[in-house]
């Protein structure tokens, strides 16, 4: 059931259109990521799902309540910033108990909760701390702890992780991971990095240019963006893109011509009629390397060894460079001439819009 | 010469260029204060006695002929008042430009600032048939009216520059915790701008304490402040030396015993944009 419905949302600065129409709902206790690339509109969605930015058209509801026009401080909602934005003058069971505080709780529910909170999030012994003595894995902690004492309706993330360094950004990741297993409640949670969006959510929303491009669970985003764009965005390396102008129809199969060698694509999987080119997109773990007999055919110019795993970056007739996966104890060279198997399965086609026109072999 | 005694050098000639702009500075205070010590006579003697039997006579005659307390507390009630009704408006205005800036702010405040550019005399004939006809000529309330209008920029200008760069998801996290914005204002604002708050106060009242233009034109005696007391000393029968430094001394005395208590809160507040 819809918890809370986002319908034709706008938001115009001035003479520029931030947000273009989004429509969204989201089911209670979903943890869903808002992604896409800076200036795509993510944070001011979530800002104006907060209340800090208003909306210039549409509606915002939340459990069966239009909130659209409703103050930040009465939506009933918490959000954790990438500032962490705790009181600098306040120590940190101050900042925790902060929102209880206004809210007239009494004294002892006070000190019960910030007591809870403190003990699950190991902030039990720098309650009398102030913000600045605490490192920033400590300060996050309190940021996320002033959010979940108030047991919100839904809790609003900023980008909360792009503050830590690499070691501590995974171990918050899990740590929030867990904090949502365990309330339960509803999380909307913005970030430009893609890892975090596929870990973590439920379902993700990748924002691009003011609008929705596509909504869904981490695994149908990889397996079945429906554009480009989407294809492009989610996974590292990124998916490698291939331009073939000759296309033929063979029987049960299209006869694709890639860079003078083609490559048979069931032609059950098309979505639409034949068209006179495509995009052919493949992944760099959807390829091997073979002695012989390959699709397609490079010569290495740059191997990057990342300990589990090698990524080669081959560079084709057509001077277009690829990126393919490579076991981590590869004995590529610089220079060498390969030759590369395509996982026929897992291509995906795009048309001269970029919009996907195929689709995923039911098997798989 | 070696390095080290360049660096001690230098340390030497910056430390002599100091005290002496220092004692220029300060040279003028120094003979007001010791001159108030001196009789008449001793006063304008040239050359300057230096040496002399000090006196309290100054400040005895001072006290009998114009009343000190009363013009003190004159100046203590219009400087205070002032600043205090100027923090009241100036608080809420330069919260609502720095943290909503419309299209208009920064015209605002520049024109706020531009009113501090017109030469005060240029409005004094309006100003004064204002009080004469309101009947407020020579009374504390005009000073104070006016020390506010004449601070007001000032004080914005200080308020907004300081809370322009307090981070502004500090308030955004109080709004989200349930904070209206008068909560916002008394709960986070003010409690992170005490150091700047008290600088801009301490800066307002010592410009109302030594303010002497509309004091000397819009007061006689009721409502004259210390300014004013100083300047009645300069009369048509001739100068008092000895008992205007009497007077002068008298009338910087409790700011400067004022300002030195404050001192650690001016220098944070004067350098508060640079040290966030």
């Amino acid at each position: 059931m819809t918890y809370l419905a986002i319908t034709d949302l706008q938001k115009h600065y001035d003479s520029y259109h931030a947000l273009r129409g989004i429509n969204l709902s989201i089911t209670e206790g979903e943890f869903v990521v808002f992604v896409g690339p800076s200036g795509c509109g993510k944070s001011t969605l979530l800002r104006t799902i907060a209340g800090l930015e208003s909306s210039t058209g549409g509606s915002i509801e939340l459990d069966g309540r239009d909130i659209t026009e409703v103050a930040s401080s009465k939506r009933d909602l918490a959000m954790v910033f990438q500032s962490y934005a705790l009181y600098p003058h306040m120590t940190v069971a101050d900042n925790l108990s902060f929102a209880l505080r206004l809210a007239k709780v009494s004294d002892a529910e006070i000190k019960e909760k910030v007591r809870s909170v403190s003990a699950s999030l190991q902030l039990d012994a720098l309650l009398e701390r102030k913000p600045k003595e605490l490192s920033g894995g400590q300060r996050q902690r309190v940021a996320i702890g002033r959010a979940i004492v108030r047991q919100p309706k839904v809790f609003l993330f900023d980008e909360p992780l792009s503050n830590l360094d690499a070691a501590l950004r995974v171990q918050m990741r899990l740590e929030l991971a867990r904090l949502h297993k365990k309330l339960g409640t509803t999380m909307i949670y913005v970030t430009h990095d893609q890892v975090e969006a596929m870990t973590l959510a439920d379902r993700v929303v990748i924002l691009n240019a003011g609008q929705i491009e596509q909504v869904g669970t981490p695994l149908e985003l990889y397996r079945q963006p429906n554009s480009r764009f989407v294809a492009e965005f989610i996974g590292t390396p990124k998916m490698n893109l291939i331009a073939a102008n000759k296309i033929v129809r063979h029987e049960d199969n299209l006869a694709i011509e890639l860079l003078g060698q083609q490559i048979l694509f069931p032609a059950k999987r098309l979505k639409g009629p034949l068209p006179d080119s495509v995009v052919v997109g493949i992944r760099p773990e959807h390829m091997t390397l073979v002695e012989e007999g390959g699709d397609l055919s490079g010569r290495i110019e740059l191997v990057e060894h990342l300990g589990s795993e090698a990524y080669a970056h081959l560079q084709l007739s057509s001077d277009q460079t690829i990126i393919i996966k490579a076991p981590a104890r590869t004995e590529l060279k610089d220079g060498q001439e390969v030759s590369l198997k395509i996982d026929i399965s897992e291509i995906i086609l795009f048309n001269e819009n970029d919009r996907v026109i195929s689709v995923i072999p039911e098997e798989a | 010469m070696t390095l080290n005694q360049q660096r001690k050098l230098k340390t030497i000639l910056t430390g002599l260029f100091a005290w002496s702009v220092a004692l220029v500075l300060f040279f003028p205070i120094f003979w007001m204060f010791i001159t108030s010590f001196k009789t008449e006579l001793q006063a304008i003697s040239v050359p300057p006695s230096l040496f002399f039997e000090p006196t309290l006579d100054n400040f005895r005659i001072v006290q009998e002929r114009s009343d000190y307390i009363h013009h003190a507390w004159n100046s203590v009630v219009t400087s205070f008042g002032s600043t205090i009704i100027a923090l009241v408006i100036a608080i809420p205005a330069a919260y609502s430009m720095a943290f909503f800036p419309g299209k208009r702010t920064k015209d605002i405040l520049l024109w706020m600032l531009s009113t501090k550019m017109l030469p005060a005399v240029g409005v004094l004939v309006p100003i004064y048939i204002l009080c004469r006809d309101y009947g407020l000529l020579d009374s504390k309330t005009a000073l104070v009216i006016i020390f506010t209008l004449m601070n007001l920029p000032i004080i914005v200008w200080m308020l907004f520059s300081y809370f322009k760069d307090l981070p502004k998801e500090i308030l955004e996290a109080a709004r989200m915790d349930g904070a209206t914005p008068w909560d916002e204002v008394v709960k986070v604002v003010l409690p992170l701008s005490v150091g700047a708050i008290s600088s801009t106060a301490l800066l307002s009242i010592v410009l109302c304490w030594n303010e002497a233009f509309w004091s000397l034109n819009l007061t006689a005696s009721d409502a004259a402040p210390l300014t004013a007391m100083i300047a009645s000393y300069s009369s048509p029968e001739g100068l008092f030396w000895a008992k205007l430094s009497a007077a002068s001394t008298l009338a910087c005395a409790p700011i400067v015993i004022f300002g030195w208590f404050c001192q650690k809160q001016l220098v944070q507040g004067l350098t508060f944009g640079a040290v966030k």
